[in-house]
């Protein structure tokens, strides 16, 4: 492995002003679950690394029934875990966050992480892009708002800058019967990257169990995740009996496009993409009956 | 241990604490990544990109002139070798191959095939000097199947490699064309009512021992040299290492460090010579060790294979025919299990009729080594898959199926003399009496399998001192490196013979130069071999202490007998009091000097090892995964020393024979390069993939041992995956033919399944 230069800054301003100053050389370390094992391959070979675990406004967690959830780009996913309105409001985001590797590797990871290192199979992405959740973004020239779906331009691409950082996630408060849910598929029970991830959030009328609102989000099967638009619309204004589920599941594999690897076929994955949407979809609807949020 | 055990043993069948027990839970235990040396620096190895290329050229100036790089060496520094079969100590092996596979000379044969190393004075500095060396190749067609390396015409990896069977003219990737015969194949199927015949595929594995291989070389200005690593046979290292070095094997000395695991793929070299080669250049103790992905890449694994198995039974379940067909990868030199697997395929089973064919086949993958049991499992997978396709239509129990057809003393083997006593029929009938499988197994897409194995075990050389101190306490030398509870297993027959407390036994692993020849600890023979030589250096140590005694008592030796560590006189009555070995102890300098024990043993005799399994699966026909619910394994230990360590032993080896049915595999592009040189995508089973293993240890002890002990290191992992495949059928309804069954492979074949059904559904409307 090359000799790095290490800063840990204390402020998001001081983050910004290294950053900029180091522009592509500088890469910003979260909890390095990915970075230095990109580092010590030799895949990336920065020369400066930007710890940004000690600044406070992309360590926190904040959450209120009026304006929604700020998700500090550096939390670490245990901490998702361990706080209780994360886990009564966005269970679906909360069990992605979950997922990731171990519990030694949730204390690390985050996910700001999970999204900036542009990997299609990250965990909580589609969980992200099913909250509809937007990514507040700070650089040289300033700041700007990326909605997550779209983030992602192609494996290990996103769509920012040199200099820029992922500060946090905005995602809106949660309407009355509205939940979400992430499911993936790996060969094992755990230690797995997924070969597929699906994440559903839906809000309903429980008057007659139709759907007011739905996101489905992919991961996996694709160059990025995916935002299953079509899938996503043709539930609204339904009731949600299976023959939607089945539609939508239908829907959500006809924007797969999945590849043969070590992890899986084409094949598997979009079979198992269909599955896994009729599972979360299922998932999200039982938890949404029983939510009671406002 | 007051408890005393069967069979009026007193320590053996015991569960004492193993004596290395505590150094390796505190951490303090020594394994090869933790030595250091003073001046000591680092080595790493550059590898080919590429499965098969030319080497055109090598420059290594820009590396050199890196501030803080020591040395390179390439395969121009090693000694050409003949290129045939030649002793290197105690084995015949190819040294030009085993020296190309140190470091490629003219080709690079595999994905991390090693081309060069260096020696700097830090890790990360070899690392970048990686970078700065400049080698050009000239790429060649990668061969990664056995399919592809047989067809006519084939690229060819080793241009001198010939085959007796096409003669000496042939460029061949075939090394070796093997034939086993009993019987009338032809005339055994025309007496069957029910024949089946499969096509097998099995993936290529990795052994997964979570430590990857280390080495430090230190040589010396004298011409001498020792290395220090983690390998299951110092003396194999040894000699090894010199022969591929051009030293004299007396020179070097090697002193083996803790282990952890090896399963096998530590008992031939890779790092050892370089940190010796680098050390000479140097003249700094080098270290070398490996990532993970090097070991992947390039130590290790085990063949895949493509398996033909045609077997046929009367309608009463007698199997009358088996004629199979086997062709395993060899890796990129010559060498693969694929005679062992021809010889273990139908040996569980007396059958009168047998044709096996076996091939030996070169592919631009690392070169193979031993893995538990080598190539015994994937054999298992065909034969006791199409076994359990004949038990169900024979309507037979597979175990009865088993029991019908089960090997005993007298069946013949497929190679050598009818057996001796055998335990199989036992391991079956224990399995039949599990509380596994007398319970019911119920629910939806739930499934049992069951399946045999056989391994042949092997015996070879050992030896032992045993020193009995001026205390009484003893110490035990042995030069089996201890993988398995090997210390405490030694300790316990030292002090079953001695009648000595286990605590006051020490037993201690000795480099070698510190003790005789031993052979590697592996083949399952450590506890048989080394165990029958500590038993007969501590019989030598009784013989030395009624000497003494009798010195004392002024009697004869034969005068004198000693049970239960005491020595008394033969003739009770009269003044003389019995006496303890401590008391003796005390008063050696008085009688003759110290007592040691010693004892070497070229172990013949072996007991073969059969084991039998049973496994319960819920698949979900929806992906494709399965869930292990339950597993259970009897196996014939012949005299199980230390159960705990048995136990490990049946259990270790069921659970990597379940990992290779489930989702291990060598994934390679099409481009021939390795892509899952990790364990997150290496899928070794993680603790929540398996259930406790639940084991039956049965004894059928080995005749002619003075223990009766029989090899358990290996047998475990034959029969895991035929019975998943198995368990995986009685649960879907789908047959499996290829390894690993994971959850892509398993979900087309129940696919296909249900649209076979729809299909015939809409037919038949
Ligand atoms: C054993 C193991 C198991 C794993 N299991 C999983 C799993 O199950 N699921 C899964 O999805 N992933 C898994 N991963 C991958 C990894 O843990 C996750 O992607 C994790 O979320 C990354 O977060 P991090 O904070 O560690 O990222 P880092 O490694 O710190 O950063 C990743 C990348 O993003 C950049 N970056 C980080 N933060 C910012 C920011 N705020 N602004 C701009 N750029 C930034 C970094 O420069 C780097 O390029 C696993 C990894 C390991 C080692």
């Amino acid at each position: 492995m090359h000799a790095i230069n290490y800063e840990a800054p204390k402020s998001l301003d001081e983050a910004v002003k290294l950053l900029a100053a180091h522009g592509e050389k500088a890469r910003p370390l979260s909890g390095g679950t990915d970075l230095l094992i990109q580092l010590r391959a030799g895949t990336r070979r920065p020369e400066f690394v930007v710890d940004i675990k000690q600044i406070p406004e992309l360590t926190r967690i904040s959450f209120s029934l009026q304006h929604g959830l700020r998700l500090g780009a550096a939390a670490p996913c245990i901490s998702i875990h361990e706080n209780s309105d994360m886990r009564k409001y966005y269970p679906g985001l909360t069990e992605a966050a979950h997922l990731i590797g171990s519990l030694q590797i949730q204390s690390r990871a985050t996910v700001g992480g999970n999204l900036c290192n542009g990997s299609p199979a990250a965990d909580t992405t589609p969980a992200l892009i099913a909250l509809g959740a937007q990514a507040r973004v700070i650089g040289p020239k300033g700041e700007r708002t990326v909605p997550v779906d779209g983030f992602c331009l192609a494996p290990g691409r996103t769509v920012l800058q040199p200099g820029e950082l992922l500060v946090e996630f905005h995602i809106p408060a949660p309407e009355r019967h509205s939940s979400d849910a992430y499911l993936r598929f790996i060969p094992r029970n755990e230690m797995d990257i997924a070969v597929v991830g699906v994440g559903a959030a839906l809000s309903l009328d429980v008057s007659d169990d139709r759907v007011v609102e739905a996101r489905i989000g992919l991961g996996a099967v694709g160059p990025t995740p995916i935002f299953a638009a079509e899938a996503s619309k043709s539930l609204i204004g339904k009731t949600l009996d299976a023959a939607a589920i089945e539609n939508a599941a239908r829907l959500a594999i006809a924007v797969a496009t999945p590849i043969d690897d070590m992890r899986g076929t084409a094949e598997f994955r979009r079979h198992v993409v269909g599955v896994l949407t009729r599972r979360t979809l299922a998932k999200a609807a039982e938890r949404a009956r029983e939510a009671n949020q406002r | 241990m007051a408890a005393s055990s069967s069979n009026g043993f007193r320590v053996i069948g015991t569960r004492p604490i193993r004596h290395d027990g505590v150094d390796k839970v505190t951490g303090r235990a020594k394994y090869g990544a933790d030595y250091a040396f003073p001046g000591m620096l680092h080595g790493k190895v550059l590898r080919s990109p590429h499965p098969h290329a030319n080497i055109k050229s090598i420059k290594i100036d820009k590396a050199l002139a890196l501030p803080g790089v020591k040395a390179i060496v390439t395969s121009a520094d090693l000694p050409a070798l003949p290129d045939k079969m030649e002793a290197a100590g105690e084995q015949a092996i190819n040294l030009n191959h085993l020296s190309m596979n140190i470091l490629a000379r003219g080709k690079a044969l595999y994905d991390g095939h090693p081309i060069a190393a260096v020696a700097a004075t830090s890790p990360h500095i070899a690392d970048e000097a990686l970078r700065l060396i400049e080698v050009e190749y000239e790429l060649l067609p990668p061969v990664m199947t056995v399919e592809d390396a047989m067809k006519p015409g084939a690229t060819i990896l080793l241009p001198s490699l010939r085959n007796k069977e096409d003669g000496p003219d042939k460029e061949t990737n075939v090394a070796a064309h093997l034939q086993f015969k009993r019987g009338d194949v032809a005339e055994g199927f025309k007496q069957a009512d029910y024949v089946i015949e499969r096509e097998f595929k099995t993936a290529m594995v990795h052994q997964g021992y979570i430590e990857p291989h280390n080495a430090v070389g230190i040589y010396n200005a004298d011409g001498h040299a020792t290395i220090y690593c983690s390998t299951q046979g110092s003396f194999v290292v040894r000699a090894l290492s010199a022969a591929v070095l051009g030293i004299a094997e007396g020179k070097i000395k090697v002193v083996p460090a803790e282990i952890g695991g090896g399963f096998g793929g530590k008992t031939t070299i890779y790092l050892e010579p370089l940190s010796v080669l680098l050390s000479q250049k140097t003249g700094h103790p080098v270290k070398l060790t490996m990532t993970r992905a090097e070991v992947l890449r390039a130590t290790g694994p085990t063949s895949g294979s493509t398996i033909r198995c045609k077997m046929g039974a009367t309608k009463d379940g007698k199997l009358v025919a088996a004629q199979c067909w086997l062709a395993y990868e060899a890796g990129a030199f010559p060498g693969s299990p694929v005679g062992a697997g021809a010889m273990t395929i139908v040996a569980p089973y007396n059958i009168p009729n047998i044709l096996v064919d076996a091939y030996d086949v070169v592919v631009n993958r690392p070169k193979t080594a031993a893995y538990r049991a080598p190539g015994a499992s994937n054999a298992a997978m065909a034969s006791e898959t199409v076994l359990d396709e004949l038990a169900e239509k024979c309507g037979i129990d597979p175990l009865e199926m088993r029991l019908m057809n089960g090997s005993e003393e007298g069946t013949p083997q497929t190679v050598g003399p009818p057996f001796k006593r055998i335990g199989f029929k036992e391991t079956v009938e224990a399995i039949k009496n599990s509380p596994h499988y007398k319970s019911k197994l119920t629910g939806a897409n739930r499934g049992r399998g069951v399946a045999s194995g056989f391994w042949f075990n092997v015996g070879l050389q050992s030896s032992a001192t045993v020193n009995i101190h001026t205390d009484g306490t003893v110490s035990v030398v042995i030069g089996s490196v201890d993988i398995g509870g090997t210390r405490a297993a030694q300790a316990m027959i030292a002090a079953e013979v001695l009648g000595v407390d286990i605590n006051d036994v020490r037993p201690t692993i000795a480099d070698t130069d510190s003790i005789g020849h031993t052979d590697v600890t592996g083949g399952s023979r450590t506890c048989f071999a080394t165990g029958w030589a500590v038993y007969e250096a501590a019989q030598d140590c009784v013989r030395q202490l009624k000497e003494r005694a009798a010195k004392l008592w002024e009697k004869k030796p034969d005068e004198v007998v000693f049970e239960n560590g005491m020595l008394s006189p033969a003739q009770p009555g009269g003044e003389l009091k019995p006496m303890s070995i401590k008391q003796i102890a005390s008063r050696l300098a008085r009688t003759g000097g110290p007592i040691v024990g010693r004892a070497t043993v070229n172990a013949r005799g072996v007991g073969p090892a059969f084991a039998t399994v049973c496994v319960d699966v819920e698949v979900d026909p929806d992906t494709g995964k399965t869930q292990i619910l339950r597993a259970t394994i009897a196996q014939d230990a012949g005299k199980a020393i230390h159960p705990s360590y048995v136990e490990g032993q049946m259990q270790g080896g069921m659970a990597q024979g379940l990992g290779w049915g489930l989702n291990e595999e060598y994934f390679y592009d099409d481009r021939g390069i390795l892509r899952n040189t990790g364990l997150l995508d290496y899928r070794m089973p993680t603790c929540l993939d398996l259930p406790a293993i639940e084991t039956a240890i049965v004894e059928v002890p080995t005749p002619g041992h003075p223990l009766g002990i029989r090899g358990v290191g290996e047998v475990s992992i034959v029969p895991p995956p035929a019975a998943l495949a198995n368990a995986i059928y009685h649960a879907v309804g789908v047959r499996m033919t290829e390894l690993p069954m994971s959850p892509p492979r398993l979900l087309k074949a129940i696919l296909k399944k249900r649209a076979a059904g729809e299909a015939q559904a809409a037919a038949a409307d």
